[in-house]
């Protein structure tokens, strides 16, 4: 168990220190997601009443395809001088290099969000009328629920052509139940109506399935010849 | 078996028109919503095979996991592309019967979704299969339906929690089928499990032909540089090999 931390943590400090002197993964995210929330609301133009109403849709979408952005990157960088297959070689578990790169996604991710949450406030006057304290944990459940499906899905279509296209091709159909899950939550909590508790439910169970299957069926991924 | 072959598809036939008759012609006219229910009769048994497809295809993939079976493979490609077809055939007579019924073609009613929702999945399983290199695409494959598997729970769940308009199951679910009715839609629904089971068949045969020429030309090609003086021979050779 050890080694399965010591070498998560060894390839995750690596991850973080490449992405902290390239600024990749952020520049790419942080400006996609910018264009998405700004032709968002000079296309929709709405009021404060409608954005509560349609915030949860967009922030999502915009952290949806920032994310692939990310996500089409994992990997990429692991084929330059045939690293993964290196990886492959060595007795390093797989799981501990999934681990790694899902918990460098997530924090990737969280940092876009916690940038671009006070745009989406600014652009679209936006103040929850729920309890606040809920969101952090929905966007935690969420983008651990993307990132985890989406770091598999990365992995799977590295071994296909067009590998940038197939990523989002298999992660949205997957998707949709969290997708839909984050939508209703963040929807429930700006605009006070009801509550989220059922779709937070719902977001953990996700989270949880997904996170044990791709556990399980990651070393197919990672060895498949 | 090759003998099997024929005898079914003379019997799917004669199924497939006495279904066709029944539906169409001694089926009892539905009180209120008159001769369109008669769809019916097609949506809910394309329903219930496309599942049972999709179900097979699942079974499949874990045996593949599991044993790395060509014959699993080939099985749950097959099943994967037929039940696309009859989801496709489900989706598309749904809407032709809830315009007039309902007034909407579409709602994001539990079934509705969840039956658009296993179609989104498996054609991303198709796509993966088209793009991936040949190889890896069972195993890859595999892996992707079981990831299907596990969501069809929660994107069950996730959806029950609107509120449902679609017609609760008729059958088991406390409402209540004409006898006559019932008897149709089950002689349907065999003659159509009976034509996915031909068609599931016949494109076994087809894949694994398909598998067996691709080895042979693989095997030519590595055998082509070795004797690139006799080429016209070689190419003589490929094409029976083609033949065969």
């Amino acid at each position: 168990m050890s080694t399965v931390a010591g070498l998560t943590r060894a390839t995750l400090a690596k991850d973080l220190r490449l992405e902290w002197r390239s600024k990749d993964a952020i520049n790419s995210m942080l400006f996609f997601s910018l264009l998405v929330v700004v032709i968002f609301s000079f296309s929709f133009d709405p009021t404060a009443e409608e954005s509560r109403r349609i915030a949860g849709g967009l922030v999502w979408v915009a952290f949806l395809f920032a994310a692939v952005v990310a996500l089409n990157q994992t990997w990429a960088r692991e084929l330059r001088n045939q690293v993964l297959d290196a990886y492959r070689v060595s007795p390093a578990p797989p799981n501990a290099l999934f681990l790694a790169k899902v918990m460098g996604n997530f924090i990737f991710v969280t940092v876009l969000q916690a940038l671009m949450t006070p745009l989406f406030i600014v652009f679209y006057n936006l103040r929850a009328l729920g309890p606040a304290y809920q969101l952090p944990i929905v966007a935690a459940l969420g983008t651990w629920a993307l990132v985890v499906n989406g770091t598999f899905f990365a992995a799977m279509s590295l071994r296909t052509r067009s590998r940038e296209i197939m990523l989002p091709l298999l992660l949205f159909p997957i998707s949709i139940p969290a997708l839909l899950a984050m939508v209703e939550a963040t929807g429930a909590i700006l605009t006070g109506e009801f509550s989220a508790k059922f779709w937070i439910v719902l977001l953990a169970a996700y989270d949880v399935v997904f996170t044990i299957a791709s556990l399980l069926l990651f070393g197919f991924v990672l060895q498949a010849e | 078996m090759k003998r099997v072959f024929p005898i079914l598809a003379i019997l799917t036939a004669g199924l497939l028109s006495y279904a066709l008759y029944e539906a169409l012609i001694a089926a009892p006219t539905e009180q209120t919503m008159g001769d369109v229910q008669r769809i019916f009769y097609y949506h809910v048994p394309s329903a219930w095979t496309a599942f049972i497809l999709f179900f097979v295809n699942f079974f499949a993939s874990i045996v593949y996991l599991i044993r790395r079976n060509t014959k699993a493979d080939i099985v749950a490609l097959v099943t994967a592309e037929v039940g696309v077809i009859f989801c496709t055939v489900v989706l598309v007579t749904g809407p032709i019967w809830a315009r007039p019924v309902w007034g909407i073609w579409w709602t994001w009613d539990l079934r509705l979704t969840l039956t658009l929702v296993l179609w989104l999945i498996y054609v991303s399983y198709l796509v993966l299969r088209r793009f991936s290199s040949s190889g890896q695409t069972p195993l890859l494959a595999a892996v992707l339906a079981v990831f299907g598997a596990l969501d069809v729970p929660l994107v069950y769940f996730s959806i029950w929690f609107f509120r449902t308009q679609h017609p609760q199951p008729v059958i088991g679910g406390g409402g209540s089928i004409d006898p006559r009715m019932l008897h149709v839609l089950l002689i349907n629904w065999l003659a159509f499990s009976c034509f996915a089971a031909l068609v599931c068949w016949s494109r076994y045969r087809l894949e694994v032909l398909r598998r067996e020429v691709d080895e042979t030309l693989a095997l030519e090609a590595l055998l082509e540089p070795r004797s690139s003086q006799t080429r016209s021979s070689q190419t003589k050779t490929s094409q029976t090999g083609r033949a065969g």
